[in-house]
């Protein structure tokens, strides 16, 4: 809703109209910088440093911030949305240029650009050291400014990207992040700009997939269960309102890990918590009942359940929560999840099944068959179809029947046209039972590993997913049949649920976030597929299908639009008729792909 | 034309000012940001503090208008400062306040000289 609000304007001419807030103590300079501002067509804000307003009012504004209280919060949130940037001078009365960098950096999640008479290069490093994303020596000049929008952009890529990369444990936390961000319109601000990301973050995955997975990540910090664990211990220990990235690190004690890892995990698990904080209130359903409850009221109410259960999930392992929300989420999660267990496979199958089997496992199992059944009719009824979460949730259900379970959904498969579904949740099922145990115990340490191998798994086929699901045992069997319910459903359901899923969109901003980077693998390895034999292709086609099929709402319209040129056209398997959409295209690979599989698994 | 002749004079004097070495090309920075909006922004800019008493505020003022000579002479004076040659801060500070005291006095003139041609006549920037 926000994101209409803020992004259309700002999306038109996006440099222009950048809104800078500047906060220095020189009256001159304020005045030649908010004059430079003006002539590079950006909105400036000017914040005279006065030691005693402006400090009070900042010092008000980051106490109450901290403070974690809604209000607050909203607060923040205003005075997040009132700014793309920030250009701050180092030197000021009563409270020192980097300290208020820290601030602002991490409270407000801002760029901010340091400046400075003072070129020494011990402080220009120890700006950027704080997290300056640029430090500029007075007497700024016009072309200097001129490009400051670059940091912005910067910065919405990179939000794409973390959220990409970080999946492991954080996948839960990220989406969150993601969709706070996507609501103030940072990451949906301009399809432009949304499509350059999506371009770019597929080169970078190109690249990596032509390089070594290990050496290719090894930049990043995984925050892998343990070491979040280690985070939140460290929090609370010293007490939320006080918490810092530096006492934190010394708590952690993790020798490897900077105070700027620290920093901007901190950020994000404020932005978590304050997410769920919100979605608590708005929450409807309550989650305790676990996947049930969220998995229905997911069909009908989208994301809100499913955020509700990521509340409830987040905290112990965050994965299943998701499962009950909407596709988006669940996939989100899923992937996650996989990750966590068996590295491989994440991307195709386990996202939705891995989600709900986590949490409920042994639990719901007992009740499961009672709710496939009252699940089943839901799938049936036309309303739900339209929606992509119906899809999801029911694969969401799966978890709950493991073997019995497969018997079930294969009648009920029969009775409905939405036979497909009850396939999916075998395969859930089945994925389920291996992911439990693995993802709770190994997921920290190969969440990394994980995202990368997804990737390239995908690249490398299902052959590769097959070995992946291994460990799952069952996963192969369970494969085809996931296609075929993707087949299924995708034709049913996608052309409803794209035009459903565009209203929506906008309320699921994280989930599409994540659909984004889930799709953009998945285009990835389909192109890489694609250059490989047909049946490669096909295979790979059909992951991407299982993946847009299992998304089916996920996808935007930006994303329909942007994967089109790609890996269809490429596909030899241009079936696809009647759906415009990408989906389409990837169903009928799909189906392909399950003949395939189908002889190969005979 | 009496205009003309202002005009041209306005542009010597400025070119002068260069040349002698008292502007730089932060100066003409400031001259490129004054349009319609702000017909004397060089000129409030400049005059807007008009004597500051603090020395690293009179270093970064004379850094915004681009003041070449006194920026040196302050560069001199912090230099002689940290080195805690009293001698060499005391000489640099006197010259710092007569750069900037002979600055101050062309500038005014420079300024008057410009209102005179009127607010177009600045336009004389364009070197």
């Amino acid at each position: 809703m926000m994101e209409n609000g803020f992004s259309s304007p700002r999306n038109d001419a996006f440099p222009a109209g950048l809104r800078v807030l500047v906060v220095d103590d020189d009256p001159t300079w304020l005045k030649i910088l908010e004059k430079m501002l003006k002539k590079c067509s950006y909105e400036v804000v000017i914040a005279r440093w006065h030691s005693d307003i402006f400090f009070s009012c900042f010092c008000m504004f980051l106490v109450t911030t901290s403070g974690l209280a809604r209000d607050a919060l909203c607060l923040l949130r205003e005075k997040k949305d009132g700014y793309d940037i920030v250009i701050s001078d180092v030197n000021m009365p009563d409270m020192d240029g980097f300290k208020l960098l820290e601030h602002v950096g991490l409270e407000m999640d801002l760029p901010v650009i340091m400046m400075s008479v003072d070129g020494e290069t011990r402080r220009v490093m120890k700006g950027v050291q704080h997290g300056a994303c640029d430090y500029l020596l007075k007497p700024i000049r016009m072309k200097e400014l001129r490009n400051i929008w670059q940091h912005v952009f910067r910065k919405r890529i990179h939000e794409v990207k973390d959220i990409e990369s970080l999946e492991g444990f954080e996948c839960i936390q990220m989406p969150r992040c993601g969709s706070d961000e996507s609501d103030d319109g940072y990451l949906f601000t301009g399809e432009d700009l949304t499509v350059r990301k999506r371009k770019e973050s597929e080169n970078k995955y190109e690249d990596r997939d032509s390089g070594d997975p290990s050496s290719t990540k090894k930049a990043r910090v995984v925050w892998s269960v343990d070491l979040h664990q280690k985070f939140v211990k460290a929090v609370n220990q010293i007490g939320f309102d006080k918490v810092g990235p530096k006492k934190i690190l010394d708590l952690m004690n993790v020798p490897w890990l900077t105070r700027e890892n620290v920093a901007s995990h901190l950020q994000k698990y404020r932005l978590y918590l304050s997410r769920l904080q919100k979605e608590n209130e708005l929450k409807t359903s309550v989650g305790g009942t676990k996947h049930t409850d969220s998995s229905k009221d997911s069909a009908g109410g989208f994301g809100l359940q499913s955020s509700m259960n990521m509340h409830h999930n987040d905290v112990s392992n965050g994965s299943y929560g998701f499962s009950g929300g909407n596709s988006f989420v669940q996939n989100v999660n899923p992937k996650s999840l996989e990750k966590k267990g068996s590295v491989s496979v994440p991307i195709t199958e386990p996202k939705r099944a891995l989600t709900v089997d986590i949490p409920d496992p042994c639990k719901a199992r007992s009740s499961q068959i009672g709710f496939d059944s009252s699940f089943t009719p839901l799938g049936s009824q036309v309303d739900f179809t339209a929606f992509g979460s119906t899809i999801p949730t029911q694969y969401s259900w799966c978890d709950v029947p493991e073997v019995q379970l497969k018997n079930q959904t294969k009648s009920t498969q029969l009775e409905d046209g939405f036979s497909q579904l009850p396939p999916s949740r075998s395969q859930h099922q089945i994925q389920a039972d291996p992911i439990k145990p693995a993802a709770s115990i190994s997921s920290g340490s190969s969440a990394g590993d994980g995202d990368i191998k997804t990737k390239f798994s995908d690249s490398q086929y299902r052959s590769n997913h097959i070995n992946h699901a291994t460990p799952v045992g069952s996963s192969v069997d369970s494969l085809p049949v996931q296609s075929k319910n993707h087949i299924a459903n995708p034709q049913a359901f996608d052309p409803l649920s794209t035009t459903a899923w565009n209203m929506k969109n906008q309320g699921f901003n994280l989930s599409c976030i994540s659909d984004l980077e889930s799709t953009q693998r998945n285009i990835n390895c389909g192109i890489e597929s694609s250059f490989a034999s047909l049946d490669e292709d096909l295979k790979s086609r059909w992951l991407h299908g299982d993946y847009l099929a299992m998304n089916p709402g996920l996808q935007d319209i930006d994303f329909l639009e942007y994967y089109d040129p790609g890996p269809f056209a490429e596909a030899p398997l241009h079936l696809c008729d009647s759906l415009r959409y990408d989906y389409d295209n990837l169903c009928e690979p799909t189906e392909y792909s399950i003949i395939d599989q189908g002889l190969f698994i005979a | 034309m009496e205009r003309n002749q202002l005009r041209r004079q306005l542009a010597v004097m400025r070119q002068s000012l260069f040349d002698q070495g008292f502007l730089d090309e932060q100066f003409i920075q400031l001259e490129e940001l004054q349009d319609d909006a702000n017909p004397n922004f060089v000129e409030e800019i400049v005059t807007l503090e008009k004597s500051p008493l603090d020395f690293n505020k009179l270093d970064s003022y004379m850094h915004h208008i681009g003041a070449k000579k006194v920026k040196a002479e302050s560069t001199h004076f912090r230099e002689y400062c940290k080195a805690g040659n009293a001698e060499g801060c005391l000489r640099t500070f006197q010259q710092l306040k007569k750069e900037y005291t002979t600055l101050k006095k062309k500038l005014e003139a420079y300024f008057q000289m410009a209102r005179q041609a009127g607010p177009k006549e600045i336009a004389g920037r364009s070197k």
